[in-house]
């Protein structure tokens, strides 16, 4: 491992330990009690091996010193079982704990980091950090917890143990240990290609999977079905090739460790059982029971160092996706909200666009000194090849992103000097890219109006025409839909959009091809009940229809982040520019 | 699960070699604690030192034919659940692949997906740790009391009364928290759909100011989830705890009885000492056995989705004894309607419509109305659930799936190009085509531009076609359906992606055509079908008007309505 990365790992395990402050006494406690127990696990062989001591023959058993001795080893069994159980739940609880507030500041920091981190960053690889990768973190975390402090301490103990018995025999454990380590470090480094071979086979018969059986209607179609299946087995030979290498090969682990600790048993009991032979008899003999304790020691000496070395990966595996959630969790904010910022209420509709410049990265600049003014009322559509800017000026309108230079100001304010939430509540926006949440329909319709009742929604959905399709699903109202529609056509997902603003009709609206996936006859019904929503409230249109823009006040031609043109339809098609050639293709198309 | 053993069966010799010898190898580390007690009885107390090196030898012999016995389990393992899976694999692939439409729509892609990938895996592992372990635990556990019944039956008693006790804690525990954890997976997975939506959703929950209400519901989500893993946690918690006293006590018990046997001259020390041993291999195996348990249940559980995929029925059989149509038609529509399930509403209802053979029919309507349905009972993909579809004069259903796909092609709405070059992304449609017969039927589909700009037929398609345009995949598939010559022609919505020109110029070739094929043209767009010799309009599943433009825009208001949406309103206000 690199310099740098052992510090980033050090930075990341600073802020673990951050997390685990507020649960420091619990931490300490655990910490306290594992310690505990490892002392008193290990305490027993020992009292065993002198019980053991005790019985040596025929008339010769000591059963007054054997019962106290049994009765002690019981109350310490009972005592460490109440305190492992006791630790095992502390540590599930901070675990858990800490998992908990790690997922919550990350959510909260999701719903103040700009949308240009979100749109810039793909939802599976976000999602899986709140999910899969604080998941693992609280593995490896408690794992970490359970079984490197308890190995740790129990190969110490278990040391200091064997040595307070016989110094030459632990000798030879230490010795004879680090064997099955090396073994298994041999079987994983030369098992790796194998591995890597499999996932790679194994990744490309998924990519050949995905890429047929998503279109297995094509497929089937031209009669494809047989020559899809020798495909298939070709790859699937391949990867029972290289799975059986992989398989075996890492499965042979676990034997040779088991090996090794059997080598390491046999010499314990050769060099104890010699030691007894000789010192039989003697002053200070080395007894049976001795052999005993230090045999069933030499079991669990071993252990743990397998333990560990799993846990080690583990723990660096977790402790790389702590990093990521870390990161994720640190990730600079959107500006806040000025301390002073206005609330706007019902906004008239005064929207003021003044020398603006704006570019996603520096050194693509997209829009530049953009002016617009619009009046209380108005109605302003948007025009333009695609990547002209439609989109973004909404963006900037809606504040999901900040102007770079020059200002945009709702009744006079610069709309950074209103709260976010006031500002967009002001705004209706309709996207060409619907969104659902998972619930039923009317809790989608009521997102913007909570309280609104149940005339209210119907006489929403009737104006969008969604009611007769509602009332057709099985619940109605209040069928339950899916995450992102699920069952529901593109078109009906845009009705129930068109019904959620019709609902709250807020003063100022933002359509964004808003009528794209409903079909022409569908659309012609909506128009009249967005020409009333429009009345008397300032609205920002992109759309392709001519019909919408023909009847617009003021039409901005944009092209290249520039607005190139400006004017109605009957001054733009005089002037024969740019719009004039766009209505002409589209209509003659 | 008895249905898929079948494919085991190949594999019999290395799934009943594999868990045998791991069996011998259990047998050898049970060996080991009367190794040690002869060390102790007859090397230390005759002070033997010629046999204590003889028994530690023997120990790490036992050592090392274990180890080969191990090693040979792991490989026949290995090789059984590998070869297993391959096969599984093979069979619901090919299975997948007679299924009709309607499964595919019913099962969804996705889940055959997952049934193929990481269900298949998880039934690997499963079956290769049950062909390992399955066997080796229980019988080091009752090997080891029966070892202890050698040695002495009185003291062996305490293993009768240890083993039981132990089970009941391990297995007990272990059924208890299962379908806790399966509790714990549905919070979790509701945490995780409360954060993608929060992401898919971000524009559209800020502009209605949602932030505070999304942090309040997810927090309650993860509270709950947590709460659920903290419950669960101290259940299993129990388990280490519990089994260790359990443990202890019976060797408490052993060493008392051990002592009295001792001291009545029945048993020597060594064979107390073994006794323990024995004890404490009990409890390892156990828990190891529990793990294993979760494990194979799981897998038991993948396998039984596998199972219920290959359980579906798949292949489309011929039917025979339907009535015949008139032969002069090439396609005919009798009172044909679907229905896609039982008490679904009719996707579909009583069409008539009879084609000759070289028209060209147009199929328009609004979204849902039914027109891909409609054009996709031809191939017989959808069966009509009344009424008939007939190709010259014989019911679909009464002809070999094959052979009447055979003489159709078709254009999918979605326009899928496959990885592969474009020569063979053509042959798709005919696989004996020539070079100049699939340039030809580019040269139909408007789509020699694309070949020449990608460098001739041999140049490569990536996935998904991902290096060509919306407009230029369009093209190609249109090609695809070409090569095959097909008699019939369907095109269902497939040139929305093209620009006026080239769909005009693409309906002249297809007219100037030899053998010039019956053609279906699917489309929203009145412009493209206007000059068919018939138009179907389909409203909610229903044909409301069939017949020419120009009959259709005097009966039919529905069409009216659609033509006027486009185009006339437009052209009188312009």
């Amino acid at each position: 491992m690199s310099k740098k990365a052992q510090k980033a790992e050090k930075g990341t395990l600073k802020k673990v330990l951050k997390y685990l402050q507020p649960y420091w006494a619990l931490v300490a406690l655990s910490i306290l009690l594992s310690a505990v127990i490892v002392a008193l696990t290990l305490y027993v062989p020992v009292l065993i091996g002198r019980a053991i001591d005790h019985i040596i023959g025929p008339g010769k058993v000591d059963f007054a010193a054997i019962l106290p001795l049994l009765l002690r080893i019981g109350v310490i069994v009972a005592a460490t079982a109440a305190v492992q159980w006791l630790v095992n739940s502390i540590n599930n609880k901070i675990t858990y704990q800490v998992v908990q507030d790690v997922r919550n500041q990350a959510f909260r920091r999701l719903q103040i980091l700009p949308l240009s981190y979100i749109d810039s960053h793909p939802v599976g690889g976000i999602v899986s950090q709140v999910i899969a990768d604080v998941d693992q973190f609280a593995d490896g975390l408690l794992l970490g917890f359970t079984q490197l402090f308890t190995g740790v301490v129990t190969i110490l103990g278990t040391l200091g143990f064997m040595v307070s018995i016989r110094p030459g025999i632990a000798a030879v454990v230490v010795v004879l240990t680090p064997l099955s380590f090396v073994v298994a470090r041999f079987i994983a480094t030369h098992t790796y290609s194998f591995f890597q071979q499999q996932s790679e086979t194994r990744g490309e018969q998924t990519a050949f999977i995905d890429e047929m059986l998503g279109n297995q209607k094509v497929v089937k179609a031209f009669g494809q079905e047989e020559k899809s299946v020798e495909k298939f087995d070709e790859i699937n030979e391949r990867l029972e090739k290289c799975s059986l290498k992989a398989i075996f090969y890492s499965s042979l682990t676990n034997p040779c460790t088991r090996f090794v600790n059997n080598v390491v048993y046999a010499a314990v009991a050769l060099s104890g059982a010699l030691v007894c032979a000789a010192t039989a008899g003697t002053a200070a003999p080395f007894t049976v029971g001795s052999l005993s304790a230090l045999l069933s020691y030499a079991n669990q000496y071993t252990k743990p160092f397998n333990e560990i070395s799993g846990v080690v990966t583990e723990l660096q595996n977790a402790l790389a996706c702590a990093a990521r959630i870390f990161k994720l969790i640190a990730e600079p904010a959107q500006t806040p909200d000025a301390q002073d910022a206005r609330v706007l209420s019902e906004a008239a509709g005064q929207v003021d666009i003044s020398d603006v410049y704006f570019a996603y990265t520096p050194d693509r600049p997209l829009i530049e000194r953009l002016n617009l003014h619009v009046k209380p009322g108005q109605r302003i559509a948007i025009v333009g090849p695609t990547g002209c800017g439609k989109t973004t000026l909404i963006n900037l309108l809606m504040r999901f992103y900040d102007v770079d230079r020059g200002a945009i100001a709702v009744e006079g304010t610069d709309i950074r000097q209103i709260t976010r939430r006031s500002l967009r509540a002001n705004y209706g926006m309709v996207l060409q890219e619907t969104w659902l949440k998972a619930g039923t329909v009317r809790e989608n319709l009521v997102l913007g109006k909570p309280d609104a009742t149940e005339e209210e929604i119907i006489a929403a959905c009737k104006s969008a025409h969604a009611h007769s399709f509602i009332k057709r699903l099985p619940n109605g109202y209040d069928t339950v839909i899916g995450e992102d529609g699920g069952q529901l056509s593109q078109g009906q997902k845009q009705l129930l959009c068109i019904a959620r603003i019709m609902l709250c009709l807020p003063p100022m609206l933002i359509l964004d091809e808003a009528t794209s996936s409903i079909d022409t006859r569908t659309e012609i019904r909506i128009q009249k009940a967005f020409t009333t929503m429009m009345q008397g409230r300032t609205t920002f249109i992109v759309a392709h229809r001519l019909s919408t823009i023909r009847e617009a006040d003021v039409i901005l031609v944009m092209r290249d982040g520039h607005i190139i043109e400006q004017g109605n339809h009957e001054t733009l098609l005089a002037k024969d520019g740019f719009y004039a050639k766009l209505y002409n293709s589209q209509f003659a198309a | 699960m008895k249905k898929l053993l079948v494919y085991l069966r190949e594999y019999r010799k290395e799934s009943i070699l594999g868990p045998l010898f791991k069996l011998l190898e259990a047998g050898f580390e049970l060996i080991v604690p009367l190794v040690v007690a002869a060390i102790i009885d007859r090397g230390i107390g005759a002070q033997d030192q010629r046999y204590i090196w003889l028994m530690c030898l023997v120990l790490v012999g036992l050592g090392l034919v274990g180890l080969l016995c191990s090693v040979t389990a792991q490989y026949f393992a290995a090789k059984a659940s590998v070869g297993f899976v391959k096969k599984l694999r093979h069979a619901l692939y090919s299975h997948i692949q007679g299924f009709s439409y309607q499964t595919l729509d019913k099962v969804g892609i996705s889940t055959l997906i997952t049934r193929m990938t990481s269900d298949m895996n998880q039934v690997q592992t499963g079956l290769n740790l049950a062909l390992r372990l399955l066997l080796r635990s229980p019988f080091v556990v009752f090997g080891a009391m029966i070892m202890a019944f050698t040695i002495d039956v009185k003291a062996a008693l305490w293993f009768v009364a240890a083993i039981p006790a132990l089970s009941v804690v391990v297995f007990g525990i272990m059924l208890a928290s299962i379908p806790l954890y399966r509790k714990v997976q549905g919070l979790l997975d509701k945490v995780l759909g409360a954060t993608r939506e929060n992401l898919t959703g971000a524009r559209v929950l800020r502009a209605f100011g949602k932030e505070d209400t999304e942090i309040a519901a997810f927090e309650e989500k993860n509270e709950a989830l947590t709460v659920m893993q903290k419950y669960v946690g101290r259940i299993s918690a129990l388990m280490n705890p519990v089994t260790y006293v359990i443990i202890n006590l019976a060797i408490l018990f052993l060493i008392h009885t051990g002592a009295v046997r001792v001291e009545a001259g029945i048993i020597t020390q060594g064979a107390v000492v073994a006794l323990y041993n024995y004890m404490s291999q009990i409890l390892v195996e156990l828990i190891k056995l529990a793990n294993l348990i979760i494990n194979i249940t799981k897998s038991v559980a993948c396998a039984k989705r596998i199972q219920g995929v290959l359980d579906m029925p798949a292949g489309e059989p011929v039917k025979r004894d339907l009535p015949k149509g008139d032969g002069k038609y090439r396609v005919q529509f009798i009172h044909a309607g679907i229905r896609y399930s039982e008490g679904a509403d009719a996707s579909l209802t009583d069409v008539n419509l009879s084609v000759l053979p070289g028209e060209t029919v147009g199929v328009i309507g609004g979204t849902g109305s039914g027109k891909s349905t409609f054009v996709n009972l031809i191939p017989r993909f959808y069966e009509a659930t009344e009424g008939q579809v007939l190709v010259d004069g014989m019911d679909v259903r009464a002809m070999e799936p094959e052979a009447l796909r055979a003489r159709i092609g078709i254009v999918p709405q979605k326009a899928v190009l496959f990885q592969g070059t474009i020569r063979e992304n053509l042959q798709w449609g005919n696989e004996a085509a020539a070079g100049e017969e699939i340039m030809q039927a580019v040269r139909i589909a408007q789509a020699e531009d694309v070949v020449v700009s990608k460098g001739g037929l041999d140049a490569m398609i990536e996935q998904a076609g991902r290096n060509l345009s919306g407009g230029q995949r369009q093209r190609l598939t249109i090609a695809r359906a070409l090569v095959r010559k097909p008699d019939i022609l369907i095109l269902d919505d497939s040139s929305s992606a093209l620009d006026f020109a080239t769909d005009a110029a693409l309906r002249k070739a297809l007219r100037e055509m030899d053998g010039r094929p019956t053609v279906f043209i699917v489309s929203q767009r009145t412009s493209s079908i206007q000059h068919a010799d018939q138009i179907v309009v389909l409203d909610d599943g229903r044909a409301v008007g069939v017949g020419t433009h120009l009959d259709l825009l005097e009966t039919c208001p529905v069409y009216r309505e659609i033509y006027d949406s486009q185009f006339r309103k437009e052209a009188a206000q312009a």
